[in-house]
């Protein structure tokens, strides 16, 4: 039976891939992502797992080296976090486009300058377009959980794509925390072998990574969106298969005391927890306030979110990001992109904080609540305010 | 190939746009943008291969009788094979259109 332990999130990501039997580790280490290579790392070494662990000199070269071992049909995992994502960017797109199903852990951290280690969901949102699948775990145990479930969605048949699992770069990624690990019993047969259709072989030799000129790179780009797009249902397939066995069910889009609100605070990521404190102290005094976390990024969960913010007055958004010049908080954006041809939308009110690292208070979640109306009953229209700045 | 790259559409595409058919990258017209092509005269030729050596594409091959010529569906027309063949039993002609 799966049994309730003391965790480090990171230690528990290592774990899950330790029970999804990865054959190949290709990784750099970079704060705050480092321990779960570095568990990873003792685990290959203590022959508790029969993988490569290859040491590389950058993060470049490590997703390189996942996409090599990966296009050979070895189960392929790696992590990072903010720089170390950053400079994976291109072969990123490369993992994509070439369909191969690996899979990468992100401890969500700011970008530089000024240098910062601490989290935010910068990393994230530079990566937005890469063509991986992408969700946000908020616990040890959601990250445990959704690791195990990443190889089965990743790899399977319908699927093959690269598939980013994120939690929040310290705030999730070393804290200690109680959650229960499966045993390799309970696991067995959750995750088929990898049947990657092309594998590279000298026996059935094929070219990947070939070059597509104008003539053919649109039709390969409308081929990866259809491609990206109906993973889906197999995300939603796998998160079922999963909850019926081991009771924890995920969701695209979940919610929190959402039933009735006119009010509703969407974001992502490990603050959703902190929030449900402020949900809390708001209902108690009658305040018809709710919370929509988004769990799935890519493919964006359309329909389930336009579904939960339909009878919703207002909806404040909170973004751990800025798109410097441009709209704001990035979340903010595509939840306002995909609400605008509907018929009837919510107010939206844009909050950026938790930058860097900074905490984000539950009072500062009911501040934000407080905001929205004072916001919306002055008519004041502003394009987002940030929490907590110093005038 | 079954079909030119031009006739595919987005769902002929294999996943990945992994490419199944070893060599097929052969029968893609790469000669197709060249504003001059080469035109030999057999007479002058003393079938030495300087041609033959110094073609970047590498697209001039030996006919039966042994004389040289290029395969315009890969030539580029970079003139090499004219100025480098010292008989002058090369020389280029300018595309037409
Ligand atoms: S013109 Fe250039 S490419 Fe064409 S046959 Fe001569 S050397 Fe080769
Ligand atoms: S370089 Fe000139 S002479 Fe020599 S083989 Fe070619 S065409 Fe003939």
């Amino acid at each position: 039976m799966s049994k309730r332990v003391g965790m480090e999130a990171s230690f528990a990501i290592a774990e899950a891939a330790k029970l999804a039997e990865t054959e190949v580790v290709a990784a750099y280490p970079i704060t705050p992502q480092t321990h779960i290579v570095e568990r990873l790392s003792e685990i290959v070494a203590d022959g508790e797992l029969d993988a490569e662990f290859i040491c590389v000199e950058s993060e470049h070269s490590a997703m390189s080296a996942c996409i090599g071992s990966s296009a050979v049909g070895a189960r392929t995992f790696t992590a990072t976090a903010g720089q170390g994502l950053e400079l994976m960017h291109e072969v990123l797109y490369v993992a994509a486009s070439s369909r191969l199903p690996i899979v990468m852990a992100v401890a969500n951290r700011a970008l530089s300058g000024p240098l910062n280690v601490w989290g935010d969901h910068s990393d994230v949102m530079a990566t937005r377009d890469c063509g991986w699948i992408q969700y946000f775990t908020e616990n040890a145990q959601e990250a445990f959980d959704l690791t195990l479930c990443a190889f089965k969605i990743a790899e399977a048949p319908e699927v093959l794509f690269p598939l980013m699992v994120h939690l929040d770069g310290f705030h999730v990624s070393h804290v200690v925390e109680p959650l229960y690990l499966l045993e390799k019993e309970e696991i067995a047969g959750f995750i088929p072998p990898l049947r990657y259709p092309f594998p590279l072989d000298p026996r059935k030799p094929v070219t990947m990574g070939a070059f597509a000129p104008p003539v053919l790179y649109t039709e390969s780009k409308k081929a990866l969106e259809v491609a990206l797009r109906s993973t889906k249902e197999t995300i939603l397939r796998v998160w079922k298969e999963f909850g019926d066995a081991f009771g924890r069910y995920y969701n695209p889009v979940e919610s929190y005391r959402a039933e009735d609100a006119d009010t509703l605070l969407l974001a992502i990521g490990s603050f959703t927890e902190t929030a449900t404190v402020a949900i809390d102290t708001l209902r108690d005094r009658g305040e018809k306030v709710g919370l929509i976390r988004l769990r799935l990024w890519r493919p964006f969960p359309f329909d389930e979110v336009r579904a939960a913010l339909r009878s919703a007055q207002q909806v404040i958004i909170f973004d751990r990001a800025i798109s410097l010049g441009g709209p704001g908080g990035p979340l903010c954006s595509e939840i306002k992109s995909a609400l605008y041809q509907e018929p009837k939308k919510p107010k939206i009110v844009s909050f950026i904080g938790g930058l860097g690292g900074r905490d984000i208070t539950p009072q500062q979640f009911e501040q934000m609540f407080a905001r929205c109306r004072e916001l919306i009953d002055k008519k004041i229209d502003v394009e987002y305010e940030t929490i907590g700045v110093r005038e | 190939m079954a079909k030119h790259d031009y006739e595919m559409t987005w769902k002929d595409l294999q996943i990945g746009c992994i490419v199944t058919e070893p060599g097929s990258a052969s029968q893609y017209k790469t000669g197709d943008w060249k504003s001059q092509h080469p035109v030999w005269n057999k007479e002058r030729c003393i079938k030495c291969g300087m041609c033959y050596l110094f073609c970047p594409e590498p697209c001039i091959g030996q006919d039966a009788e042994g004389y040289f010529e290029a395969n315009l569906f890969y030539c580029k027309g970079c003139g090499i094979c004219a100025k480098e063949c010292p008989t002058t039993a090369i020389h280029m002609v300018e595309e037409e259109g």
